[in-house]
């Protein structure tokens, strides 16, 4: 821990020190424009002061964007559309209703394909092109053909986020339903235990591990699913809707409050789910 | 009696198979005694006028024909036949003017074709080589385009919804001189350059990160920090740093695209064994040719996962840049305006050709991957 905890300190600083000097080299032409207008004195000291309190600055400096996302978090209500707290949870309402999906569709499909034949020759080469495909891309479209449908809100978001979700947990299962012991199944068949019994005793509980491992990444990129799902919504609620009214009005410190509180919001969620990988595994005895 | 010796595989088959074609051929005469569609207001069945009898008794000959072929894969190319002709029957009744909402004979027949192709999968699913590998998961796509088509043609399905395939494929042919516009400004220029630099700068500091193993400790917390947060979040930073055209979008691509690079890099540098290290040190070989002649080709496979990877993010870092702003081109573009003019088959033409390009750019990679790492023992025993 203290040999890696060195190193990361000083890249930490250093990419603190990178973005500080950045904010003074984009935002200097801007400040010195603002001070000359002002006709006040426009020496290094001025203008620096100046490039990193500005209002609307094209980067705004750590220290900002932080104070923004205090004031949000703490100058409002959370249930008021002005904290950031509720545009994240209307962003982790939507990953988590689609990593649900995803994770039954998922499982099903491993279970399809490991169980059949037929399924694993017909269907895995497309489960892998499924991912080849930029479906983030097209993530908006999917919204307003559902809302044409009727399906607003909460569901087309989940959708986007289980599509995404669903192949590490698929590609996942697949090898942790095969992990189990051949010893124990074939145990399982002097036993004379039917399919299903096999499976939820003996397959499921095997492949814990690599559910965890899969349910990491998907948790991440169903964030990003569904910031990306809230762009075309037009700035109602959501992170990402957050991102795009800041782009609209150019106000970068919100930009970037929103970005970090997405960063914070996946890192949260990662680490729920490595809590549950530890209370789980370590009731089935697997440390 | 002396065949069924002779052949345990294919007996076992054959019994398993003659109650998967009692459990198809029943839903099939339960089927003739339904309808197959309306034609203005009358209900016809399947002697109605059409051709429907000619279909059915090509099906029933092509079943017939795989019930009693001397092998069973033989056999099941003769059913393949008969699906083929089956799924074509909606087709030509499209063709004739029927509507096919209500032809529940029709639906249930191409149920039990479906049931049939599933079977004839079954078979080939068991051949090794090219029929497993390529002609089976061709099958499913194409049962899943087919399906898809009659479905949407069948129930009248709003195009605003969903069209069917053959609706894109003539979008795609009618807007083609747009849309190749559009890909030469995503794909061609954004996404190629922002690529070669996200990846080309991962790799090399990857390179000084193995140098200085101070920086690797450093970066790859961050570089595990970065996979989880959502990057392409930065595309309207982006757009507002460097404007409208392909820089923003390359900026784009590069931050999304060097942390991947990085971290596999790094791992497949360090995937050298210590035996063939001191090999190379036997040798009296510095730095510089440990790396280009063992350490590198070593880390072959982890760097093409990168590229893979990469390859995917990079379009859809380009597309979603795009939403944020671009000039009157681009994939992106054209897929946010047409939606917003309801112009959907263009939109699913834009997706096609995006599809492609992903599918293009990462079987690209695999086939190189192939060439270049043909020793490696990951690729063995394929």
């Amino acid at each position: 821990m203290t040999k890696r905890a060195l190193p990361v300190t000083v890249m930490t600083l250093l990419l603190l020190a990178a973005w500080y000097i950045g904010a003074a080299w984009l935002n200097w032409p801007q400040a010195a424009e603002t001070l000359a207008r002002a006709s006040k004195p426009a020496g290094f000291a001025d203008v620096l002061a100046q490039a990193y309190t500005m209002k609307r600055p094209i980067l705004p400096t750590p220290d900002q964007v932080v104070v923004e996302l205090w004031n949000s978090l703490t100058g409002y209500a959370p249930s008021s559309p002005r904290n950031l707290l509720f545009h994240a949870w209307v962003t982790a309402e939507a990953a988590l209703t689609g990593l649900a999906m995803g994770l039954g569709l998922g499982i099903l499909l491993a279970a399809g394909i490991v169980y059949t034949r037929t399924l694993e020759a017909s269907l895995l080469p497309w489960v892998i092109a499924s991912q080849t495909i930029p479906i983030l891309a097209i993530a908006p479209m999917i919204v307003v053909i559902l809302g044409n449908i009727g399906l607003t809100g909460l569901l087309p978001k989940a959708v986007i986020c289980m599509y995404l979700c669903f192949f590490p947990i698929t590609v996942g299962m697949v090898k942790g339903l095969r992990s189990a012991d051949p010893l124990w199944l074939d145990l399982m068949r002097t036993y004379s235990a039917s399919g299903m019994r096999a499976f939820w005793s003996l397959r499921l509980p095997a492949s814990m591990p690599f559910l965890f491992a899969s349910l990491k990444v998907s948790v991440a990129i169903s964030v990003v699913g569904a910031i990306v799902g809230e762009l075309p919504t037009g700035g109602q609620a959501g992170l990402g809707a957050r991102l795009l009214s800041g782009s609209y009005y150019g106000q970068t410190v919100q930009i970037w409050a929103a970005l970090i509180m997405a960063s914070l919001l996946s890192v949260a969620l990662i680490a729920v789910v490595r809590g549950l990988e530890l209370v789980l595994l370590g009731r089935a005895g697997a440390r | 009696m002396s065949d069924l010796t002779t052949d345990p595989y294919r007996t076992s088959l054959r019994t398993a198979a003659d109650w998967g074609l009692v459990a198809i051929a029943l839903p099939t005469l339960a089927a003739l005694a339904l309808p197959v569609g309306v034609r203005n207001g009358a209900v016809l069945g399947w002697f109605g006028g059409t051709m429907a009898p000619l279909f059915l008794i090509g099906v029933v000959l092509a079943v017939v024909a795989g019930a009693s072929a001397p092998k069973r894969v033989w056999g099941a190319w003769a059913e393949l036949a008969g699906v083929a002709l089956a799924w074509l029957l909606p087709l030509h009744l499209l063709n004739e003017g029927l509507d096919l909402s209500a032809g529940w004979g029709l639906w249930l027949f191409l149920a039990a074709a479906t049931l049939l192709l599933w079977r004839v999968m079954g078979v080939l699913a068991g051949v090794p080589g090219w029929t497993r590998s390529v002609i089976v998961p061709g099958l499913f796509g194409l049962g899943l385009l087919v399906g898809w088509e009659v479905l949407v043609r069948g129930f009248q399905v709003p195009a605003i919804l969903l069209p069917p395939p053959s609706r894109i494929a003539a979008a795609l042919a009618a807007n083609a001189p747009v849309l190749w516009d559009d890909f030469r400004q995503t794909v061609l220029t954004s996404v190629l350059r922002g690529y070669v630099m996200g990846c080309g700068a991962g790799f090399l500091v990857a390179i000084l990160a193995d140098r200085v193993p101070f920086l690797a400790r450093g970066l790859l917390p961050l570089g595990n920090l970065a996979s989880a947060i959502p990057v392409v979040g930065i595309a309207p930073i982006m757009v507002m740093w460097f404007g409208f055209d392909w820089q923003s979008k390359a900026a784009v691509i590069v931050v999304m695209t060097f942390f991947p690079m990085l971290i596999n890099t790094l791992a497949g540098l360090g995937n050298s064994e210590r035996i063939q290290l001191d090999l190379m040190r036997s040798y009296a070989a510095g730095y510089g040719s440990t790396l280009v002649k063992l350490r590198l080709p070593n880390a072959l496979p982890f760097l093409f996962n990168g590229l893979k990877i990469n390859s995917t993010l990079a379009l859809i870092g380009a597309i979603v840049a795009e939403f944020f702003g671009t000039p009157v081109v681009g994939m992106g573009f054209r897929i946010s305006t047409e939606v917003a003019r309801m112009n959907l088959d263009i939109v699913w033409a834009t997706i096609a050709v995006a599809a492609l390009t992903g599918s293009g750019l990462y079987g690209a990679l695999a086939l190189l991957e192939r060439v270049t790492t043909a020793w490696h023992p990951s690729m063995r025993g394929r």
